[in-house]
């Protein structure tokens, strides 16, 4: 049985930056991930990565951009770690090798992004994610003699012993179908979001929300669940990803009607307003039938100087060219709101804690707060590297002060029957992919950019129906050599856990802050509501509590762009 | 909503079975993708269906794949473009890459091949001492500059239509090298020499490649990784002066000076030529090491002493604008390299970009 004192779930960013501070600090560590690392969602933040680096600009800037984007439902604490600590971040990731785009003089470029003060959005053309992904797996194969790499490996459960403890989890090696216990002292679920319970969603089909469920269902609380950000502009067919780049150099939004109707709803950030602003004005524009007869607003980049858009928006030239048929450089791509992120997770404190001992969680997996009501632009990047790196010192220093569980194999032949009784289900019931996309177009009706009690109420009679016919779903692959049916049918188990906690949330808040808009509480109530609602489960069903939003220097204000 | 037939290379390895093709039919618009017309069959036909995807927008790399006989992107192909191309009456064909062992259907070991030759060429930054305090200061055109080589997304498409890999399983390939650029053309980088001594000196290193555009052609994201391995090329022999031990950079020395002399090439002066011309010590092992070749190549009439002796010869007015393309290029101050994200699109999209300009703006 594989033993490390720090064993990490997912190799996004935040798992292989925590893997890297982790062996660093001197653990030996496992990273664990159901794709290769490389093929980690983190790949499609395309736009760059925030940090108060340049002089004339400053971390409470940044700090407070952030707080006034969350619509004072982050956590103040965490964000000013975050802010405090991002330039930081940025050099170290420079040394390691980074190849951030230049200014004239040679040093480190930006480019301006949605609802920010300054332009402090560094970047590597519109591959920013893609490049930071692929430098910490270089990083990696450079650790190789004290980072275990699990390329492969699927986790099905997280295991916690008698005294509460997080001791490991149990895995399947997807190329041989094997499973196997790992034990470890202590534990990081960085396994990213879970936007496919969505349809469309920009997200990838490996963001399935499983670290969410898998912490949730041994205990650990939820936090924020209910916000959900849709980002303002994606493809209407596919919900494919332009990123906010597009904007940040130039691009303006247009109606059916030829008016830049930004100047209604933000007047002084125009499109560069806070996602939920944009997204919502969009869909305003839609609903109210000023959109194209395809239900889209036109994303004009014609503006934004052809070298310019060739340099560093290439990648969206690609994207408009091969996935909307469009030349992006000579006319308007058509968008709309699509959902991108969630801004809530695994309730963690600001080292990647859960309260459960030895459970770790960093990236979009957790909520520390720092993203509150409604993530900022290029502040995902940054979050997921500095609190991956967190949890990562946290995690190795915890390990170092505690022994090695005691654990048993017990488990093992339960998943391993668990598993087997998928693969045999009779063709009785539904296929799983049938209740995928239910669930997908269910969630993009209900609990979207408007939402109202009774669309919720619907949602969440819907979901509880899926997890009941989840029970008997069918597959086709009997096999064990790269079963991904199997895999499929599992995932469905992790999304409709979270997607039954988003809908309890969203009904649950009853007011509209960030993301979170509700046409029957179309206000935001600070006096009832500047809470954060946690859920945690109570045997089978979600039960909810309540935690204080930490205040430290900046009081809730109005909001407006 | 228009049907179409995708042809799929089945292998399932626990049935003892030698790999089969299977036809499914979807239903579905044509511009959209061939991965999408995989998951549908996935969906509603056939779950064991076996290929990596994940962002379905060709940024992940995970879906790579032969269609029609071609590594690429799943998602990144139309169904209508891949019927357009497809040899097979009626029916796209969808293979698992090439020059990788199949684990499972359109899944193959890329360990086992792409991952291990990544590992060999020391993927990451080797800097000089310690880092500044803050940023290195590097030229904006050098970030611009590898952001081509940074913009692989490791789908291995390369690897699978590498002609020289099919022959040597040992050529480091095209991926590794294009990775290897990503290092040699980084100012912060403080191995540069080490690094092209290694691949040149390497028998399977950057001298291996057979310059056939088979990896460009394939390469879904523009990297062009024969332009990086030729650029490699350049620098360990024009700028670091490296005589490898492969011949590599005096052949192409060699081959270089005799299209400037003659505007066309003569093979039989290639090889001595190659070697530090005829009365070179060096040519008289390599000319002997070379017979079995010659004498093949002779009873096979692909060479003739009469064409040896007297060889092909351009008309005058060709070979002087043969020596004009020379001049040209030698009148540049700096070694002119094309990069995607400098020079923009591929050159006929510029050429009509260049053409409108010129027309001045419409509208």
């Amino acid at each position: 049985m594989p033993t490390h004192d720090v064993l990490i779930i997912g190799a996004g960013l935040a798992g292989q930056r925590a893997a890297i501070a982790a062996a660093d600090a001197g653990s030996s560590v496992a990273i664990m991930s159901k794709v290769h690392p490389v093929r980690s969602h983190s790949n499609s933040a395309a736009g760059g990565i925030n940090a108060a680096l340049n002089p004339e600009d400053s971390w409470e800037s940044h700090a407070l951009d952030t707080v006034k984007g969350s619509d004072y439902l982050g956590d103040q604490d965490a964000i000013e770690i975050m802010c405090r600590e991002a330039p930081d971040e940025i050099l170290t990731l420079e040394h390691m090798g980074v190849t951030f785009h230049r200014n004239e003089s040679g040093h480190l470029g930006t480019r301006a992004f949605g609802g920010a003060s300054a332009a402090r959005t560094y970047y590597v053309a519109d591959i920013t994610g893609q490049a930071l992904l692929h430098v910490l797996y270089e990083q990696l194969l450079k650790r190789e003699e004290t980072v275990d790499r699990l390329e492969e490996w699927f986790t099905t459960s997280l295991l916690r012993d008698d005294d509460g403890r997080c001791t490991g989890v149990i895995a399947r090696d997807i190329r041989s179908g094997r499973l196997e216990v790992f034990t470890a002292k202590a534990v990081i679920v960085a396994s990213g979001g879970v936007g496919q319970a969505y349809r469309p969603t920009t997200n990838a089909l490996i963001c399935t929300g499983d670290g969410i469920a898998q912490a949730y269902r041994i205990g650990a609380p939820l936090m924020d669940m209910e916000m959900i950000q849709y980002h303002p502009t994606t493809l209407a067919e596919n919900g494919f990803l332009i990123t906010e780049g597009a904007r940040g150099e130039g691009a303006h939004l247009y109606n059916a009607e030829g008016e830049r109707f930004m100047e209604k709803y933000a007047p002084s950030k125009m499109e560069l307003a806070s996602r939920d602003v944009v997204s919502r004005a969009e869909q305003t524009e839609i609903e109210e039938g000023r959109g194209f007869p395809d239900g889209t607003i036109a994303l004009d980049i014609t503006k934004v100087p052809k070298k310019r858009i060739l340099e560093s928006l290439r990648e969206i030239v690609n994207i408009g060219r091969d996935f909307a048929g469009t030349d992006i450089t000579r006319e308007p791509i058509h968008i709309r709101p699509g959902q991108h992120y969630v801004m809530g997770g695994v309730k963690t404190d600001v080292q990647g804690r859960t309260p459960i001992e030895g459970l770790y969680a960093a990236g979009e997996v957790a909520c520390v707060s720092v993203h509150g009501g409604n993530r900022l632009g290029a502040n995902s990047l940054l979050d997921t590297l500095v609190f991956g790196r967190r949890a990562g010192e946290h995690a190795a220093q915890h390990a170092s002060a505690t022994g090695l569980p005691e654990h048993s194999e017990a488990r093992l032949s339960d998943e391993q029957a668990w598993i087997d009784s998928i693969v045999s289900r009779d063709r009785g019931g539904r296929r799983v992919s049938e209740l995928k996309a239910e669930l997908g177009t269910a969630m993009n009706e209900h609990v979207a950019v408007f939402r109202h009690q009774d669309g919720l109420e619907q949602a969440l009679e819907i979901v509880r129906r899926l997890q009941e016919e989840g029970e008997s779903a069918w597959i086709d692959d009997q096999g064990t050599i790269f079963n991904q049916d199997v895999l499929g049918a599992i995932e469905l188990g992790y999304m409709l856990d979270c997607a039954e906690t988003i809908v309890v949330a969203s009904l649950e808040r009853k007011e509209s802050r960030g993301a979170h808009f509700r046409t029957d509480f179309p206000e935001r109530n600070d006096d009832e509501w500047l809470k954060h609602i946690d859920i945690s489960r109570n045997g089978a069903t979600p039960e909810i509590g309540y935690s204080p939003v930490t205040i430290t220097q900046w009081q809730p204000e109005e909001r407006t762009y | 909503m228009p049907e179409f037939t995708l042809k799929i290379r089945r292998f399932l390895p626990e049935t003892g079975d030698a790999p089969y093709w299977e036809d499914f039919t979807v239903d579905l618009e044509g511009h959209r993708s061939v991965l999408e017309g995989i998951l549908q069959v996935r969906d509603v036909q056939d779950g064991s269906v076996g290929i990596r995807c994940s962002c379905r927008a060709a940024i992940c790399g995970s879906c790579g794949v032969r269609i029609n006989g071609r590594a690429t992107l799943a998602c990144k192909t139309h169904l209508n473009d891949a019927l357009e191309d497809s040899q097979e009456d009626g029916a796209i064909v969808i293979e698992p890459m090439g020059n990788m062992p199949v684990i499972k259907d359109l899944i193959v070991d890329m360990d086992a091949v792409h991952w291990t030759k990544i590992r060999r060429v020391t993927p990451w930054l080797l800097p000089d001492g310690p880092p500044p305090e803050r940023e290195y200061v590097v030229p904006h055109e050098a970030m611009v500059d590898v952001t081509q080589s940074m913009a692989c997304i490791q789908c291995g498409a390369c690897v699978s239509d590498c002609l020289s890999m099919e022959v040597d399983a040992d050529f480091v390939g095209p991926a590794a090298l294009a990775k290897a650029y990503r290092f040699v053309g980084d100012p912060r980088d403080a191995q540069h020499e080490e690094r092209l001594r290694d691949l040149a000196e390497d028998p399977h290193g950057i001298h291996d490649c057979t310059h056939c555009f088979a990896c460009i052609d394939a390469c879904p994201k523009g990297v062009a990784p024969m332009d990086q391995i030729m650029r490699l090329r350049r620098m360990a022999g024009s700028d670091y002066e490296i005589d490898d031990r492969n011949n590599g950079h005096r052949h192409e020395s060699a081959f270089t000076e005799i299209i400037r002399k003659k505007g066309i090439l003569d093979e039989a002066k290639l090889l001595p030529d190659s070697y530090g011309g005829k009365l070179h010590p060096r040519v008289v092992p390599e000319l002997v090491d070379s017979l079995p070749v010659i004498v093949t190549a002779l009873t096979r009439g692909k060479i003739t002493p009469k064409a040896a002796l007297m060889p092909h010869r351009l008309p005058r007015d060709s070979q002087e604008a043969v020596k004009r393309i020379f001049e040209t290029i030698d009148e540049r101050d700096e070694r002119y390299e094309l990069n995607l994200y400098i020079t923009g699109f591929e050159d006929e999209e510029v050429e009509k970009a260049a053409a409108e300009e010129e027309r001045g703006p419409h509208e």
